[in-house]
C-alpha cells in the first residue's frame, strides 16, 4: 500500500468538504474492495474519507412500504433487519449471501453500488426494485445510475448517502456463485408490483455490467411463473466470457437463475 | 498398545502451540539489524533483458542495496539445478538449461526474479523495486507443452532444441504393441491432468543472516528438508561450505511438495546479507506464491489399453507429454518418469506395459512434485481408462477390476516396481459396502424423480511411498540417497529427545514419533521431545515428502531405540545383578522378568550418566544414532467410491458421499491418519472439481494469480467423508507401515470424474469438472 491520509467524517457535509480538500481523494466505506486494491498497489488515493461514522448515513427506516437504507449500512444489518425481512425478504437474502461474515460486517450497500462491480449483488436489486440513489446533491434513478463496468452516474466527489425504494408485492434473487471468488457469476433479481409490472435485473453476466432483460420481463408480465420462461431465449452476444464461464453458459444461467428467482419469490 | 503407544488415538502435542497462535514460523523470526527484501520480477513471460538500471532505486529512502544477477554471477553463485538425471531413450542426458537465481540475460516466465531490493521496511523496498528500470525486449511465448514441441515455436533454452528436455521410455514397446495387435478389445482415451498451484497456508519465506566475524551463514526458511537445502546450496550453488551454513526450517505451515525445492530466494537472501552487511528477510505474498511456487501435474497422455476375450488386460501403452515449465526444478525430472510410469500397472496384473514420456520447457512457472507427485497422474490415467473400458465392454467397473487384480505377492510389474503386500479385494469390498453400492440404482431413480442426474464412480489406486532405497534410486539417476537418520538421547533423569531428519510441516511428527518411544519404554509422551528442522541440531537427514516420514524416518528411530534398549538393559541388569536377557521394559521400569526386582527408567538413566556403577568397560551416557535405508518402496493401496448428483440445468456437481477404504499397513495414530486422508481427499476433490492454473496462451500472463480466480475447495464443497482402513502390514520395514500422506490426493480425482461421467452419460470430461464443462458435456452427444 502506498502512503495515504485517513480522515473520519462526522457528517455528510464534513465528508464532502474533506473530499474536496483532498488531492486524489476517495470515500471509504466498508473498504472491502478499495483496501485490498490499495494493498496490491492498484489504487493510490492520496486521502481516504471514512463515511462509516456519519450518523445520517447509517441504518434502515421504513415508512409504509417505502424503505430507506443509509449508504453506510452494512450487509449484516440489511440481512438481519426484521422490518426488511417482513417487507422485502429477497433483499435480506441477497445481503446474507454477500461474501463471508467478515465482509458482511464491514461492507456497505453504498460502497457496493458506488463501486458497481459487474459481479456485485446489490446493483441488480437496485435496478429491479427501481430504487432511487440519494447523493449529497441529488436523487438518481437506478436505471440511470449504473452506466457500465465499475462506472456510475456519480460526479467527481459526489457521495451516495442512501437508497430508497418501494417494497414490491413479490421479489426474488438467485445467484450462481463463481466457484473461486463466490461473487455472482450470474445473479438475477426479479420484482413484481401489485399492478403487475415486472422488472428483472441481471448481474455478473453482462459485458457492460448490470442490465434489465426485456424478454424475461415480458414473459413474466404475461405469466408470473417459472414455466413462463420455457420459451424465452437469452442472447449470449452481450454477455461476458472469461476463464470461468463463457457467454453461452452465462446465457443459460440467466434463464435458470431467473426461473429460480421467480420460484423463490412465489414461495415467500 | 497403551494409551499413548502405537495405535493410540493421541491428540496432537503440537496443536496447543498452533491453535493458540504460538507457532514460530520463518516470518516470525527477527534478529537485530534485520532488513527486508523485495524481488523485482519479470512482468513478461519471455523477454531478453537489455539493461537493468537501479540508480534511481538506490537513491530512494530506506534503501540499503539493489543487487542483480551479474553481481551474483561475479560472486560465483551457481545456477539452480535439477538433481535427478534422466536419460532419453537414445542414451543422451536430459537437456538442462541454465536457471539463474537472478536472471540478467533472459526471463522465461512471469515472476522470474531479476533483482533484489533490500530496504529498512517492506514498503520502502516495494517503492524502490518499482523504481528499478529493466529494459526488456519481448519475445514470443509458448505455454502449452504439446504446442511447444511443434516446429517454429519459441525456443526457451539453447540447450534444448524444440524445447524437448528428454524423450524417455520404460517397459517393453514390442511386447506391448504385439498385445494391442492381438487384443479382443482396445480402449483408447486421451487423458489431461490439469496444472495445480500448491497453496500451502504459509507462503514461502526466508531470512538470510551473514556473520562476518565467523564468515558463517544462517538461513531460516520454509523447507520440508533443511538438510537437502544445505547440501544443495553448499555443493552446487556455492553459497557456503556446509560447516559455514546453518539451515533452520522452524514451524512450517504446509508444503505439499512445494517446499522441497531450493528456490532462488533463499540463495539470493543469503548472498545479499553478505553483500549488504545486514540480515535480509523476504516473505512471499500470495500473488508471488501463485507466480513462483513450483506447480504440479500438467500432463497430456494418449492411452491404449488392450483386453483379451475374457476382459483381462494384456497390454497398456501410454504416450505422455509433461510440462516442466521454464526451468527444471530440483526433482522435476523424476516426477513424470520414475514416480509416474512405474505405477502404471496399478493394482492389476498387466503382462506388457510401455510408456513414453516427453518433458517440455514452456514459458510458465517450474513444475515439480505436488502431493502425490506422478502417482496421481498414473492413477487418474489408469482408473479413467478402466472405467471407460468397463463401459465399452459392458462389464461392471468392480467386476473388471476384480478380473485383473494382482493376488499373489511379491508381484513384479513390467515397470520396475515389486509390490510386497496387498489385498485389493478387501479394500474394494469395504468401499462398496460402505457406499451401499448395491443400493445405488434405487437412489439414482429417486434422484431422477427430482430432475437430478445421479452417478457413482470408483477408483482403485496404488502408490509407492517410503521413498526410497538409496542404491535403487541412485541407479535410476537420483543425485541423493533417500535413507533417513535418527538419534535418541536419553537425558540424565530419563527424559528423551529424538532427533530426526524428517521434517514436520503439518504431519504431526511431534506426536507420532513420541508414540514410538512411549510404546517402547512405557514413558509418557510428554517426557519425549522431537527435535527436527535444524542442521546444527540434527546432523543429516533427507526430509519429508513422498509419505516417507513413517516408513523411513520412524524406521531409523526404531533402529536407534533398539540400540538404546540394549544398552539400558545392560545397565539395569548390572544394577540388579541379573542377566540382561531377563530384563523387560514395562511402564517406565526395567524389570527382571518373573521377579519383583525393578529399576525405574529415570534411575537407569541417571546411572548411565553418574557412571559410578556401570558394567566393566561400558562407556558412560545413553545416546544412540542410526541411519535407515529402506529395502523397498512401500505400497499403500485402496479403493475410493464417490457418488454425485449433477444439476442438469446448471452443471453443478454435488458430492453426495465419498468413501475411502485404504490399506496403510500398521497405523501409529488413527486420528492423524484420518486427518491426512481428509486433507488429501480435499486436495484431490479440489483438483477434480475446482482448481486449475490458467495461463493466457498468447502472452503467458497468469490469469489465476489470486483466490478471486483460483478456486480452492471450501468446507461446503466437501461431504462428510466415510473413511476406513484395512491392514496388510508392510513386510519391509520394522513397523510394518506404508504411509498415508498422499493417498487421498492420489485416489480421489478419478473416482469423482468417473461418478460425474456416469451421471451425465458422457465420458468426455476434463478436470476440473467446472459447472460449465459438466453442463456442456451433459447436453452434448457422447
Amino acid at each position: 500500500m502506498y502512503e495515504t491520509h485517513y480522515h473520519r467524517a462526522s457528517s455528510i457535509q464534513d465528508a464532502v468538504k474533506l473530499r474536496q480538500a483532498a488531492g486524489e481523494g476517495k470515500y471509504l466505506s466498508g473498504g472491502m474492495t478499495l483496501i485490498p486494491t490499495m494493498k496490491q498497489r492498484l489504487a493510490a488515493p492520496s486521502d481516504l474519507v471514512d463515511v462509516r461514522q456519519v450518523p445520517e448515513m447509517k441504518g434502515i427506516s421504513v415508512s409504509g412500504r417505502t424503505v430507506r437504507i443509509g449508504a453506510a449500512t452494512t450487509h449484516f444489518d440489511v440481512a438481519s433487519s426484521s422490518e426488511l425481512a417482513a417487507l422485502c425478504p429477497a433483499i435480506s437474502g441477497l445481503a446474507s449471501h454477500i461474501g463471508d461474515p467478515h465482509v458482511r460486517h464491514m461492507g456497505t450497500i453504498g460502497g457496493s453500488i458506488a463501486n458497481n462491480d459487474p459481479a456485485a449483488d446489490y446493483p441488480s436489486a437496485m435496478l429491479a426494485l427501481d430504487a432511487t440513489i440519494i447523493t449529497d446533491r441529488r436523487e438518481i434513478a437506478a436505471g440511470d445510475f449504473f452506466t457500465g463496468l465499475f462506472e456510475t452516474a456519480l460526479e467527481d466527489g459526489e457521495l451516495v448517502t442512501a437508497v430508497t425504494f418501494e417494497a414490491p408485492a413479490k421479489a426474488g434473487y438467485q445467484k450462481f456463485a463463481n466457484p473461486a471468488s463466490r461473487y455472482a457469476m450470474t445473479g438475477v433479481f426479479v420484482v413484481r408490483r401489485d399492478n403487475g409490472d415486472v422488472r428483472v435485473a441481471v448481474t455478473g453476466a453482462g459485458s457492460n455490467g448490470v442490465f434489465r432483460h426485456e424478454g424475461i420481463e415480458a414473459a413474466l408480465s404475461a405469466q408470473w411463473s417459472p414455466d413462463a420462461l420455457a420459451n424465452v431465449t437469452v442472447d449470449p452476444s452481450d454477455l461476458l466470457s472469461d476463464i470461468h464461464a463463457d457467454a453461452t453458459y452465462r446465457a443459460n444461467l440467466v434463464k435458470v437463475m431467473a426461473k429460480r428467482a421467480v420460484a423463490a419469490a412465489r414461495a415467500d | 498398545m497403551g494409551v499413548e503407544g502405537i495405535g493410540a488415538r493421541v491428540a496432537r502435542k503440537e496443536d496447543k502451540r498452533f491453535l493458540t497462535g504460538k507457532g514460530r514460523y520463518t516470518d516470525d523470526m527477527s534478529v537485530p539489524g534485520m532488513k527486508y527484501a523485495i524481488f523485482v520480477r519479470s512482468p513478461y513471460a519471455h523477454a531478453k533483458i537489455r539493461s537493468i538500471d537501479a540508480a534511481a532505486a538506490k537513491a530512494m529512502p530506506g534503501v540499503i542495496g539493489v543487487l542483480d544477477g551479474k553481481q551474483l554471477l561475479a560472486d560465483g553463485i551457481g545456477n539452480l539445478i535439477c538433481g535427478w538425471m534422466i536419460h532419453s531413450k537414445d542414451g543422451s542426458p536430459m537437456k538442462m538449461g541454465a536457471w539463474r537465481p537472478l536472471a540478467h540475460e533472459t526471463v522465461r516466465y512471469v515472476g522470474d526474479a531479476v533483482a533484489i531490493v533490500v530496504a529498512d521496511s517492506v514498503a520502502e523496498a516495494k517503492d524502490a523495486a518499482e523504481a528499478v528500470v529493466v529494459d526488456y525486449e519481448e519475445l514470443p511465448v509458448v505455454t502449452d507443452a504439446t504446442k511447444a514441441l511443434e516446429q517454429g515455436q519459441p525456443q526457451l533454452h539453447p540447450e534444448a532444441p524444440n524445447n524437448l528436455i528428454f524423450d524417455w521410455q520404460i517397459g517393453d514397446p514390442a511386447a506391448t504393441d504385439k498385445a494391442i495387435a492381438a487384443a479382443a478389445h482396445v480402449t483408447e482415451i486421451t487423458i489431461h491432468n490439469n496444472r495445480l498451484s500448491p497453496n500451502p497456508m504459509e507462503p514461502r519465506a526466508t531470512l538470510g543472516i551473514y556473520d562476518g566475524g565467523d564468515d558463517h551463514y544462517t538461513c531460516y526458511t520454509t523447507s520440508q528438508n533443511p538438510h537437502v537445502a544445505r547440501l544443495v546450496m553448499s555443493a552446487f550453488y556455492n553459497v557456503a561450505p556446509e560447516n559455514k551454513l546453518r539451515v533452520i526450517a522452524p514451524d512450517v505451515g504446509g508444503g505439499f511438495g512445494s517446499k522441497i525445492y531450493i528456490y532462488p530466494e533463499e540463495i539470493v537472501c543469503l548472498w545479499a546479507s553478505k553483500r549488504t552487511g545486514v540480515p535480509v528477510k523476504w516473505t512471499s505474498d500470495r500473488t508471488e506464491a501463485f507466480l513462483t511456487d513450483a506447480h504440479g501435474r500438467d500432463h497430456l497422455s494418449k492411452v491404449k489399453m488392450a483386453f483379451d476375450a475374457n476382459n483381462r488386460i494384456i497390454g497398456l501403452k501410454v504416450d505422455t507429454v509433461a510440462n516442466l515449465g521454464a526451468y527444471m526444478s530440483l526433482f522435476s525430472s523424476a516426477v513424470p518418469t520414475y514416480l509416474y510410469a512405474t505405477l502404471l500397472s496399478g493394482q492389476y496384473d498387466i503382462p506388457a506395459i510401455h510408456a513414453n514420456v516427453r518433458t517440455v520447457y514452456t514459458n510458465t512457472a517450474p513444475v515439480d512434485a505436488y502431493r502425490g507427485a506422478g502417482r496421481p497422474e498414473a492413477t487418474y490415467l489408469l482408473e479413467r481408462t478402466m472405467e471407460t473400458a468397463a463401459r465399452e465392454l459392458g462389464v461392471s467397473p468392480a467386476e473388471l477390476r476384480r478380473i485383473n487384480f494382482i493376488r499373489t505377492f511379491p508381484h513384479q510389474t513390467p515397470v520396475i516396481m515389486n509390490y510386497d503386500a496387498g489385498d485389493y479385494d478387501a479394500s474394494l469390498d469395504a468401499a462398496m459396502k460402505a457406499a451401499d453400492w448395491n443400493g445405488f440404482a434405487a437412489r439414482k431413480a429417486e434422484a431422477a424423480g427430482r430432475g437430478m442426474k445421479r452417478g457413482i464412480g470408483m477408483s482403485c489406486y496404488i502408490e509407492a511411498c517410503g521413498i526410497a532405497p538409496s542404491a535403487a534410486v541412485g541407479s535410476l539417476g537420483a543425485g541423493v540417497g533417500l535413507w533417513e537418520s535418527a538419534e535418541v538421547r536419553v537425558n540424565a533423569v530419563g527424559t528423551i529427545e529424538v532427533l530426526t531428519g524428517s521434517h514436520s510441516h503439518g504431519q504431526g511428527h511431534e506426536t507420532t514419533f513420541a508414540q514410538l518411544v512411549a510404546d517402547r519404554f512405557g514413558v509418557p509422551i510428554d517426557s519425549v521431545n522431537i527435535v527436527h528442522g535444524d542442521t546444527d541440531k540434527v546432523q543429516m537427514g533427507m526430509g519429508t515428502y513422498g509419505s516417507r516420514s513413517g516408513a523411513v524416518g520412524m524406521s531409523a528411530v526404531v533402529k536407534a531405540l533398539d540400540k538404546v534398549e540394549a544398552k539400558a538393559k545392560k545397565i539395569a541388569a548390572h544394577l540388579m545383578e541379573a542377566d540382561e536377557s531377563d530384563i523387560v521394559i514395562e511402564n517406565g521400569e526395567l524389570k527382571v522378568a518373573g521377579t519383583d526386582k525393578t529399576v525405574p527408567w529415570f534411575q537407569m538413566a541417571l546411572a548411565a550418566y553418574t557412571a559410578h556403577n556401570l558394567p566393566p568397560g561400558m562407556e558412560p551416557g545413553l545416546k544412540e544414532g542410526a541411519f535407515y535405508d529402506p529395502a523397498n518402496f512401500t505400497f499403500p493401496a485402496g479403493c475410493y467410491i464417490c457418488e454425485v448428483e449433477v444439476d442438469p440445468e446448471t452443471g453443478v456437481t454435488k458430492i453426495i458421499q465419498f468413501v475411502a477404504a485404504d490399506d496403510f499397513g500398521n497405523i501409529i495414530n488413527p486420528m492423524i491418519v484420518e486427518g491426512q486422508v481428509h486433507g488429501g481427499l480435499a486436495q484431490g476433490i479440489g483438483q477434480a472439481l475446482l482448481e486449475n492454473v490458467h495461463y493466457d496462451p498468447e502472452n503467458g500472463q497468469l490469469l489465476t494469480a489470486s483466490y478471486m480466480d483460483y478456486a480452492m475447495p471450501r468446507a461446503d464443497d466437501l461431504p462428510s467423508f466415510k473413511v476406513s482402513t484395512s491392514n496388510t502390514p508392510c513386510p519391509n520395514n520394522p513397523l510394518g507401515i506404508k504411509g498415508c500422506g498422499e493417498a487421498g490426493a492420489i485416489g480421489s480425482p478419478p473416482a469423482l470424474i468417473n461418478a460425474i461421467t456416469d451421471a451425465i452419460g458422457n465420458n468426455r470430461l476434463t478436470m476440473p469438472a467446472t459447472p460449465q464443462k459438466v453442463w456442456a458435456a451433459a447436453h452434448a452427444a457422447n
